[in-house]
């Protein structure tokens, strides 16, 4: 890859690490990630990947921008408040990198859509708020066998883990079913600090880059918690389950499903 | 000392850090394991930093030599891909 100066000059400091180089920032600029909700977790992990000169980067969210994202979604703003979440998230990301080609899908992530949707993409990034989406991008990744970073959020805590379909566990080894409707509450219902997903959403980041570089060990295989409050982190490891619905031997879930029974579909 | 004789050249006179070992960088990547870079700088710190740097990722220094006043000249060995 022929770098301009300006490249030369906002890529420095990867250029310079030995684990990119200027091969590394190539295949950086050559990565296609595709990004569900543009919202806490979105918006922080979009914001870095455009700063680290992912190629093409596209982002799922069907919401407009309201004053009470604000205290957490950083890529909108005071003047972006009733704009489309993709698109006002498109013009920061692009303020900050032209390079970067931003796709702003406007769109409720089904069991219709999705396959087509992350078809074109090397990596999958789940930043949604709610449990049937978490487990329609998990079961439509391990059918397309696209590595996925998973991160959550509530309250003070947050968690990610790195599945790879083929190689490791998926979020149903973990945590086979949703749970009941009602039994966790959502964000909206009990809070989240602010700062929380800017912690989480940098995890994924770095999870993204290493997948796309091939370098260090990612969290293929285990469970990353953060607790805010007492400033802890535990990883736990998560086994394949041979049993598991979905990427088991034997699979039971062989279509994906829309899981919107009971739940509530606000954000 | 003369009879270092270099695959490529580079003139990087005028950069300062970190440009200078990124340039640098930028062509070590681009050679063969074994071919020998020759790199003409003019600014001082750069003529101590890119060679332990390029120490740091695995490759060989073979000369570092101030050839007029303003100027150094450092030929490096590629030793790691």
């Amino acid at each position: 890859m022929d770098f301009t100066d300006d490249q030369l000059q906002r890529y420095s400091r990867h250029i310079i690490l030995p684990e990119v180089g200027g091969k590394g920032q190539a295949k950086i600029a050559a990565a296609k990630v595709i990004i569900v909700g543009a919202g806490g977790l979105g918006c922080p992990v979009g914001y870095y990947l455009t700063a680290a000169g992912v190629g093409t980067i596209a982002l799922i969210d069907n919401d407009i921008v309201e004053m009470s994202n604000l205290q957490r979604q950083i890529a909108h703003n005071v003047h972006t408040i009733g704009m489309p979440k993709v698109e006002s998230a498109q013009k920061t990301f692009t303020a900050l990198n032209p390079d970067v080609r931003i796709v702003p899908l406007r769109v409720r992530i089904s069991k219709e859509n999705i396959l087509n949707l992350i078809k074109d993409y090397d990596i999958v990034v789940d930043g949604s708020d709610n449990f049937p989406t978490r487990y329609l991008v998990n079961d439509a990744c391990v059918m397309a066998r696209k590595p996925l970073v998973s991160g959550a959020i509530l309250r003070f805590e947050g968690q990610l883990t790195t599945i790879i379909p083929g190689e490791g566990h998926c979020y149903r080894c973990l945590f086979e079913e949703p749970p009941p409707p009602g039994l966790v509450p959502s964000c909206q219902e009990a809070g989240v600090l602010g700062v929380l997903p800017g912690v989480i959403g940098g995890l994924q980041a770095t999870e993204v880059l290493k997948l796309i570089l091939g370098k260090g060990e990612t969290l293929k295989g285990e469970l990353l918690m953060y607790n805010a409050l007492n400033t802890s982190f535990r990883k736990v490891k998560v086994p394949r389950n041979p049993l598991c619905p979905v990427c088991g031997d034997s699979p039971t879930i062989t279509e994906l499903a829309d899981y919107n029974e009971g739940y509530c579909t606000l954000s | 000392m003369d009879c270092i004789s270099a695959d490529k050249k580079i003139n990087i006179k005028g950069l300062v850090c970190p440009y200078t070992f990124v340039k640098a960088k930028l062509a070590i990547e681009s050679m063969e394991i074994g071919q020998v870079l020759e790199i003409l700088l003019d600014y001082e710190e750069a003529s101590r930093s890119i060679p332990k740097s390029m120490e740091d990722h695995g490759q060989k220094v073979l000369l570092i030599k101030k050839i007029n006043d303003s100027d150094w000249v450092l030929f490096i060995r590629k030793d790691t891909d």
